[in-house]
């Protein structure tokens, strides 16, 4: 069932991998044995003529099991998420590139920093609908919204981050392998919400170059 | 009336209860009778279902074959349809009507409103609710609400288009969706449904607390009544939160205030806030009651008393108490602070423990009985199992880094599904044919319940297992044609075989809806306790007449006595008073 997993192309997108397939594994195995015992149980313990059911109330030992054995479970599983979690959220590295997406009915806005590498000056590159970007390099979002919320999806990155009205969200990734990637909208943002999309152009490195001095205006 | 009764035994003394004829609006309509108004409750809420379930096939329908002309529509005007072939926008109101209905005005009314208004009495034994009046206040506050909502469908710009989950600013400013008085009576209608909600709650509540029969300890309530009593609990404090966000989502949108929008200062996170808080307990008010009926329903059937009957109650009781705090975890990719987002995910790893500790007792409840496969029965199993893969489902998402995943895919409606049909539907088809008799003093017929069981437990994983494959493909949810993206298009088959899962679904209702109006009106006749159950439902009459018991029955024992050795049946009711036993003689 995992190998239906789009094919992933971030850093950090191994990591979510990992806990995704380890995940798979406990609760598949869980589910297995919970539906093993009770099939078992319903052929064992059919009603047939003259066999009467046992009387019990329960067994205070096998509740102190099953309430530890998933407690401890499921805190060790926290744990192991926090690191990524803190890894892709709170412990940013520095950024090598810089990109705003604001997102609008129905469409992403993309804004380059231009030659002087800062946002929100004259010589900044308005682009719709297409992020470029350099592989191998850590990038980083500026996430805004001019309207509703929308999300900032990249299933190839494992990456999404919502965009809300009001505020600039930061989002990075750092893509390891160039192509062309799909950027649906996941949030659902007006009748247009489907068919909102943009592309990711990973770019290697002499590419990425040659791309910039195309298109962005020298100082 | 042939099996063991015990109503005269128990009786301490005879009370005379008023029977004076009612004419038929008060007895059908404007009833004060609990379990008038649970029957009533029923009925709406199945009425509803149709409706829900007719919106979720045309949903199903654009999904699989998108921008085709969906059949039987072409009757539905401009601007929701045109000749046939879906409009965007209507796909949107589709889905958010989809959910509100069956959240709302199905697995609510008929979980908590019919049962919980048709059990509590009977079963902690008890002439009506404490409030008569107040109860058919809440029906028909609710009916009146139902009817508000779907007066939405015909106003100019259509129905409410922003999901169940409402997210402002979307919803908040009229020309983001295009849709003015659709959203407005969206919200009164929930206002509307919340009072209902609060009426009925305060009610449980109140009943449960004072009006226990004597000898009903706490401890002797059946699960289902634990679980009612702590719905009620979640529903009185949880729906004040809703009614107030949905005030000011009015007011945004009527009066120019600017609660959830940052151009006037406001912030449109407070909406989820607000809505989370209130809707992960709502989460469980949906499924706790099932819960209850099912532990009920597998102990009658296995014959056996229920495994670990005080970790079923507490574990109902953390789960209330954890509800409260788990409500971040639907806004992990929201933007709200990653440190949050930490201790919302431990929150819901610890929820999952209660959850855990139910299905364990519930194997052991089967584990060493005498299993009865009745129709109620196999829904009972179908709801453990199919909660179990619910439950499990959730664990991904409880896990932050995979969330940043699959949240607003269809992994997530794949999960809501299991728990809300697999779980919450199942309990209700378990309850509605076990307690059928009681209900209408006739019995469901058995081949045709198993022909409407089998079917649809099938159907029903056909059509919502494939969707966790969807999700993993990254398939987002409320989209309205998959093939517009290029990494979608591969999965378009599973869309295929969802929808047609999911028709072949639909049409295994057909022998539920013949079986239930048939019984209603030529089944055959019921006797008191057909089940050969414990709890003190079955003492009364089928159907229990106005007052229910001809005495208040007294309360001996727990209601899961059976098996036991004190007796030769395999049952012990509840009131049924055993002469005292002289000490073994000692050799």
């Amino acid at each position: 069932m995992m190998s239906w997993l789009p094919e992933n192309v971030s850093t950090y997108g191994k990591d979510i991998d990992r806990l995704f397939y380890l995940i798979y594994y406990i609760t598949g195995a869980t589910f297995l044995l919970v539906a093993v015992a009770m099939v078992a149980f319903l052929i064992l313990y059919r009603h047939r003529e003259g066999r009467r059911a046992r009387y019990t109330h329960g067994n205070t030992t096998l509740e102190i099991i099953w309430t530890i054995v998933p407690a401890v479970i499921l805190v060790v599983l926290s744990f192991m998420s926090q690191a990524t979690w803190g890894n892709i959220k709170s412990r940013m590295p520095p950024a090598d590139v810089h990109v705003q997406v604001t997102a609008k009915q129905f469409n992403w806005e993309v804004t380059y920093p231009g030659p002087d590498g800062k946002l929100g000056t004259e010589d900044d590159l308005e682009m719709e609908n297409e992020v470029h970007v350099p592989v191998d390099k850590v990038v980083l979002v500026h996430l805004k919204s001019k309207d509703v919320i929308h999300s900032f999806f990249l299933p190839n990155f494992r990456l999404k981050q919502d965009a809300v009205p009001g505020r600039e969200i930061q989002a990075w990734f750092q893509a390891t392998k160039p192509g062309r990637y799909e950027l649906p909208c996941a949030e659902l943002c007006g009748f247009g919400h489907s068919g909102m999309r943009g592309w990711v152009h990973v770019h290697p490195a002499d590419e990425y170059d040659k791309w910039v001095k195309e298109h962005w205006p020298s100082a | 009336m042939s099996d063991g009764m015990s109503v005269a035994a128990t009786a301490t003394h005879v009370e005379h209860v008023g029977h004076e004829k009612l004419g038929f609006v008060r007895t059908y309509i404007f009833s004060t009778d609990h379990k008038m108004i649970g029957r009533q409750f029923l009925f709406l809420g199945l009425f509803m279902m149709i409706l829900g379930g007719l919106m979720a096939l045309m949903i199903r329908w654009e999904l699989a074959w998108p921008e085709t002309q969906v059949p039987g529509t072409r009757w539905i005007p401009e601007p929701f349809m045109t000749d046939g072939y879906m409009n965007p926008a209507f796909y949107n109101q589709l889905f958010t009507m989809h959910a509100t209905i069956m959240i709302f005005f199905v697995v609510m009314p008929i979980l908590v409103g019919c049962f919980g208004n048709f059990l509590i009495p009977l079963m902690i034994g008890t002439r009506d609710m404490a409030f008569p009046f107040l109860n058919m206040l809440s029906f028909w506050v609710g009916a009146v609400s139902g009817v508000v909502m779907l007066a939405g469908f015909f106003v100019p710009g259509g129905h409410a288009a922003g999901g169940w989950t409402s997210y402002a600013p979307l919803t908040a400013v009229t020309q983001y969706t295009g849709v003015n008085w659709g959203q407005n009576i969206w919200c009164i209608s929930l206002i509307l449904l919340g009072i209902s909600s609060l009426m009925g709650s305060i009610n449980y509540i109140t009943t449960i607390v004072n009006m226990r029969a004597p000898g009903m300890t706490f401890f002797r309530l059946p699960l289902v009544i634990w679980s009612l009593f702590i719905v009620a609990i979640l529903l009185l404090l949880a729906l004040p939160v809703l009614t107030s966000a949905l005030a000011m989502l009015l007011l945004d949108r009527m009066a120019g205030t600017s609660f959830f929008l940052p151009a006037g200062g406001g912030e449109p996170l407070l909406w989820q806030h607000l809505f989370w808080f209130f809707g992960h307990p709502e989460v469980y008010v949906l499924i706790l009651p099932a819960m209850g009926i099912a532990s009920d329903i597998l102990s009658v059937f296995s014959r056996k008393p229920i495994f670990g009957y005080r970790a079923m109650a507490f574990s109902m009781i953390g789960i209330a108490f954890l509800s409260w705090v788990v409500w971040g975890h639907h806004m992990f990719q929201s933007g709200m602070n990653p440190a949050l987002g930490t201790s919302f995910m431990i929150s819901t790893m610890v929820i999952a423990v209660p959850s855990a500790i139910k299905t364990f007792n519930w194997l052991g409840t089967l584990w060493g009985g005498s299993i009865r496969f009745t129709t109620p029965m196999l829904n009972s199993l179908a709801f453990v199992s199919m909660f179990v893969i619910g439950g499990l489902s959730g664990i991904y998402m409880a896990s932050t880094p995979v969330d940043i995943f699959i949240h607003d895919t269809y992994y997530i409606v794949a999960h809501i599904h299991y728990v809300v049909f697999g779980g919450s539907v199942f309990g209700i088809f378990a309850a509605i044919y076990y307690w059928f008799p009681k209900m209408f003093g006739r019995t469901m017929n058995e081949t045709l319940g198993k022909i409407h069981f089998w079917p649809t437990f099938i159907a029903f994983n056909c059509t919502f297992f494939p969707m966790h494959i969807l999700g993993i493909g990254g398939h987002m949810r409320r989209i309205y044609n998959p093939m517009q993206y290029e990494f979608l298009q591969p999965l378009q088959p599973v869309n295929v075989f969802i929808t047609v899962s999911a028709i072949g679904l639909g049409f295994a209702q057909i022998p539920f809806v013949i079986n239930f109006f048939w019984s209603l009106f030529a089944g055959k006749k019921a006797e008191q306790n057909p089940w050969k159950a414990n709890t003190l439902e079955w003492v009364a009459p089928s159907p229990p007449p106005h007052g229910n018991f001809e005495a208040i029955p007294v309360v001996y024992r727990g209601p899961y006595e059976y098996s036991s050795p004190e007796v030769t049946e395999d049952y012990l009711p509840q009131d049924r008073q055993l002469a005292r036993r002289h000490a073994v003689a000692a050799h």
